[in-house]
């Protein structure tokens, strides 16, 4: 699909780059266009990204098949001819989608959209956070349409300075700690993915098309099909030292975005201080690259080292679930609270990752997208409450439902589908997750079902500690939520509600992909290391 | 005879131009104005003219006058790196408070950097251990009195004389060195040493030792630690346009003649079944064993000592450390990948570290402070500049789509092939290391506001043209590296060796 001769997804992933480079022309003094041109250009975004979702094929695979991929995109980017001692040097602009990536882009897409709106009320130096927000939100979208390992990882990387910047600049009052707390951490995650990358890079060769001569290669597709490692090479064979190694250099790597304990201790802070809209962005997209990255990834290459892993990966989970529910209890602070629900959240996406069955998957991924949705409305809800009450303490609210009853309504909302209320998305997702770990995890769910208990829990507390009881003479006079923040937050209930009711309009997209992925990593191990 | 004399002479135009052009500053000194650039611009003549003609060698490879020097593809890539970053030192140089505010001698300054460059242009192609210490010694002593250039200032003088002291005494540990490789080897050009060693056995112990002082000297020279104690100071004693200059062309020559040296002495070239572009060395002798530690302790030192500098200088000193100890690790795995490595690291790093330094000194001519602390708001009060200090950083700490990540790329992928996976996973972390400190400046431009004095800081045109002029290959180079690899690739080859 193209408009105007460029692919579409160069179109979805390069259009945020136009609109910062437009922003920072744009005078200072216009601060009206600073506000309307960040949000058309997210706006058109959002257009795209349905035109994607809806000229998807759900009947093609993807995964492992250049064939099975979507609105491929394929270009030479970089080409240096080869020298005796070192073979040529191809790195394509190689772009596409399949069944696990599309959900994932229509989220990005989503909730950039929505964290513009949520941004309009800055007024530190607004110029300069669009132009953040916009590059940030190229490096995200390019995370999950790439499908060349060297251009994933730029984009990758790609995301962090704006990053930093948006959280130490227009964060809260620990800003400076939070934001380089979470650049050194994800950080030493990357250099741990680009060592893996050069090892896998130095470990598969292809033949090149036209001249039948044999070349490294950074095509994660490549990368996929055993019969392209090189005998003798650091990477080849199945279940070898280096091999496991390599892995786990990934799995750390995708792990400290999951986050996954014990990386996770730059996710409150980071969430705690960064502004509204970028606390939405963390939650709704970054989180998700983790979790993207190891299915993209690390499950399809290494099919021998995800299923050598697979016990200690569904124990993570546990720990990711139940841990982060306890903490978010714990907790006296409404935005940290969200913070540790995510923890707890995507350790449900873990488990369902480690169940290695269709179910598993699919509730996996349908997670990943609700939680992105889920926890953008909890996070704007913080959001509203601190713009008015400048306190984010649970205890000092009380009674608020009879002085703010809109929000009040829509809060709510957003409290019972994080905590998995049938009826709401994240029953779906999450019902999905457990069925699908219970048959190869038996144990481990059945303790981690403890979570959801748990959840309610603090979900519920917090409810009735904010808006039941005793109204709070203080905030009498707190006015109700208005037109820009309902406007954030009423599409994601919408879309909340809708996947609720007819999942089947997210799970049809997601369900070949995933079948052939879970087949994928069950016959790329040799049967003897299958548990 | 003769003949032969001649045509290594019309092989040696470029240093004769670096000669000429050294009697030309001075004479213009002596007749000009006292006060003028003219020197300047004599000098900025003589080395664009040097360069054009090390370009013009592009293509040649042999040995001139008997051997003392080789002109080939690797000699004339360094030849071009040197000259470049001294073009650049001179059009800083222009711009400098602290040379303009002394251009009365600016006669001995452009004389000095000269003679500098041609002491580096010598050990590009040195390939004999005379030509190595006659081109050493001519670097270190102009590089000498530069650093103590600015007389006023007392920390000037200071850093000229601990330079001296240091360079005296390493430079006779490197002689000892290598009389005693003489004396092991009967030989004092390269290749005859390589024949000696292969032909006979010798005294492994003794060579040892040999190598070890002589590692003294080429360590001083690109500042490697344990050799490291002068940089400091000097970096922040000397003009910054010296210490740029120092930190890039100066840390380029050393690694040249390290290259060379120890590719064309110890690499046994009758190896057989190796592949291609990986060598081996001779008798079993593991010098590159020591480098890796070398380069282990010279990256975490240079980064964790870093990260309590509060003076910008300072700072970009122990970072240049750090870079030297990556660049190290090219040196270590053996193969043409390592040194092609090595070699694309340095275009790169060119660019970003006289970035990053041409950036601080424009700040200290307006704020006279190269301290943090001055830094608090910068983002604010000129943020052009602060833009591209960022982006310097930022490919210095080696993150993409900079430069720096793809030098960065290189030396990991150099190392994973040759199964060095514990060097580069050091490597890998110290780059996580070396982020903090970079942010640390990037915090106080940024996240803080301005102490005291708010007022806009500006630049003239040709100043921020020079930014510019560092800045685009910064950020080309890392999304479109083809010219640079390619370069690098061509420019290993070394005369004598396969």
């Amino acid at each position: 699909m193209e408009l105007l001769g460029i692919g579409i997804l160069t179109w979805i992933t390069f259009l945020p780059i136009i609109g910062m480079v437009a922003v920072l022309i744009v005078p200072k003094e216009n601060q009206s266009a600073v506000k309307w041109l960040p949000l058309a250009i997210t706006g058109v975004q959002v257009v795209l990204a349905a035109m994607i979702f809806f000229n998807f094929d759900k009947g093609m695979t993807g995964i492992n098949t250049l064939e099975g991929m979507q609105f491929v995109e394929k270009a030479t980017w970089i080409d240096i001819k080869g020298v005796p001692w070192f073979g040529r040097i191809v790195v394509e602009y190689f772009m596409g989608i399949d069944g696990l990536s599309v959900s994932m882009v229509l989220l990005t897409a989503l909730i950039c959209f929505i964290a513009v709106i949520a941004s309009w009320n800055i007024d530190k130096s607004l110029k300069g956070y669009m132009a953040m927000l916009l590059l940030l939100d190229t490096g995200m979208m390019g995370v999950f349409v790439a499908l060349d390992f060297f251009l994933f990882y730029v984009f990758w990387e790609v995301m962090l300075l704006p990053m930093y910047f948006l959280i130490g600049v227009w964060g809260g009052p620990r800003r400076e700690y939070a934001a380089i707390k979470f650049f050194l951490y994800t950080l030493l995650g990357s250099v741990l993915i680009l060592l893996a990358i050069i090892a896998l890079y130095f470990s598969v060769t292809v033949l090149d098309p036209s001249t039948g001569e044999k070349m490294y290669t950074f095509n994660m597709l490549a990368m996929m099909d055993p019969a392209n490692f090189e005998p003798g090479s650091l990477l080849a064979g199945v279940g070898t030292q280096w091999r496991y190694i390599a892995y786990i250099a990934l799995f750390i790597g995708f792990a400290i975005k999951v986050p996954i304990f014990p990386f996770h201790t730059w996710l409150p802070d980071a969430h705690v201080e960064a502004p509204t809209a970028i606390s939405v962005i963390l939650a709704g997209v970054l989180l998700k690259m983790g979790t993207y990255g190891i299915l993209r990834i690390s499950f399809p290459i290494f099919p021998d080292a995800a299923n050598y892993f697979v016990v200690p990966l569904a124990i993570l989970a546990l720990i990711n679930i139940v841990y982060g529910a306890l903490c978010a209890m714990a907790q006296k602070d409404l935005k940290k609270l969200i913070a540790y629900s995510s923890v707890s959240h995507m350790g449900v996406v873990l488990l369902g990752m480690a169940a290695m069955n269709t179910q598993g998957m699919v509730g996996a991924v349908f997670q990943m997208f609700n939680h992105g949705t889920i926890t953008a409305m909890l996070f704007l809800i913080v959001g509203v409450l601190y713009d008015r009450a400048h306190t984010r303490e649970i205890d000092a609210f009380g009674g608020l439902a009879i002085t703010m009853p809109k929000y009040t309504g829509i809060m709510t909302v957003a409290f019972f589908a994080a905590l998995g209320l049938p009826g709401l998305s994240g029953f779906i997702s999450e019902a999905f997750s457990f069925l699908g770990a219970f048959q190869t995890h038996r144990v481990i769910t059945i303790l981690s079902t403890s979570g959801i208990v748990l959840t309610a829990a603090y979900m519920l507390w917090a409810l009735q500690r904010i808006f039941l009881g005793q109204p709070n003479e203080k905030w009498a006079g707190l006015p109700d939520i208005n037109g820009r923040e309902l406007s954030a937050l009423v599409p994601l209930a919408v879309i909340v509600i809708v996947l609720g009711v007819y999942p089947g309009l997210m799970i049809d997209v997601l369900t070949s992909s995933l079948n052939h992925l879970v087949e994928v990593v069950k016959t790329g191990a040799p049967m003897a290391l299958v548990p | 005879m003769v003949e032969q004399l001649l045509h290594s002479l019309s092989r040696f135009l470029p240093e004769t131009t670096l000669t000429v052009a050294v009697c030309l500053t001075v004479l213009v000194s002596l007749f000009g104005g006292r006060k003028s650039q003219a020197t300047l611009f004599v000098a900025l003549a003589g080395l664009a003219l040097a360069t054009w003609f090390s370009f013009e060698q592009i293509g040649t490879s042999e040995s001139i006058f008997s051997g003392m020097v080789s002109v080939d593809p690797f000699s004339v890539f360094f030849k071009l790196l040197v000259g470049l970053s001294a073009i650049l030192i001179v059009l800083f140089s222009l711009y400098s408070s602290e040379v303009q505010s002394t251009l009365h001698r600016a006669g001995e300054y452009s004389a000095l950097l000269l003679m500098m460059t041609l002491g580096m242009f010598l050990m590009a192609g040195a390939s004999s251990l005379l030509m190595m210490v006659l081109a050493i010694e001519l670097t270190s002593l102009s590089s000498y009195i530069l650093a103590g250039y600015t007389r006023e200032a007392s920390d000037s003088s200071e850093a000229s004389l601990k330079y001296i002291i240091y360079g005296a005494v390493s430079t006779g540990v490197m002689l000892y060195g290598i009389s005693i490789l003489y004396g092991l080897t009967g030989a004092t050009d390269f290749s005859g040493i390589n024949r000696a060693l292969t032909d006979e056995s010798v005294n492994s112990v003794a060579l040892l030792v040999s190598i070890i002082m002589i590692l003294v000297g080429f360590g001083y020279k690109i500042s490697a630690v344990p050799f490291h104690f002068w940089t400091p100071d000097v970096y922040e004693g000397a003009p910054i346009t010296i210490t740029a200059f120092l930190s890039v062309a100066s840390k380029a020559a050393g690694f040249a003649l390290m290259m060379r040296f120890f590719k064309v002495s110890f690499i046994d070239v009758n190896a057989i079944g190796l592949p291609a572009g990986v060598w081996t060395s001779l008798q079993g002798f593991e010098w590159h064993k020591i480098v890796a530690i070398l380069s282990v302790l010279t990256m975490t030192l240079g980064n964790l000592v870093a990260v309590w500098q509060n003076n910008l200088k300072r700072l970009l000193a122990y970072s240049s450390i750090a870079h030297a100890g990556y660049m190290l690790m090219g040196v270590v795995v053996l193969s043409d990948k390592g040194l092609a490595a090595i070699l694309i690291y340095f275009v790169v790093y060119l660019f970003m570290n006289l970035g990053a330094f041409y950036v601080v000194m424009l700040v200290a001519n307006k704020t006279g402070s190269e301290d943090i602390d001055s830094y608090k708001g910068l983002g604010h009060r000129s943020p052009l500049v602060s833009v591209a200090m960022v982006i310097f950083f930022i490919s210095l700490a080696g993150l993409p789509p900079t430069a720096g990540f793809i030098g960065k790329l290189f030396l990991f992928a150099a190392l994973l092939d040759a199964k060095w996976v514990w060097l580069a996973v050091v490597g890998a972390l110290n780059s996580v290391v070396s982020l903090y400190y970079y942010v640390r400046v990037v915090r106080n431009m940024f996240l803080r506001d301005p102490e005291g004095n708010a007022e806009p800081i500006l630049f003239s045109t040709p100043q921020l043209a020079i930014v510019m002029l560092l800045l685009l290959p910064t950020l080309v180079f890392g999304l479109f590296y083809a010219p640079i690899v390619e370069l690098a690739n061509a420019s290993v080859v070394m005369f004598g060796v396969r």
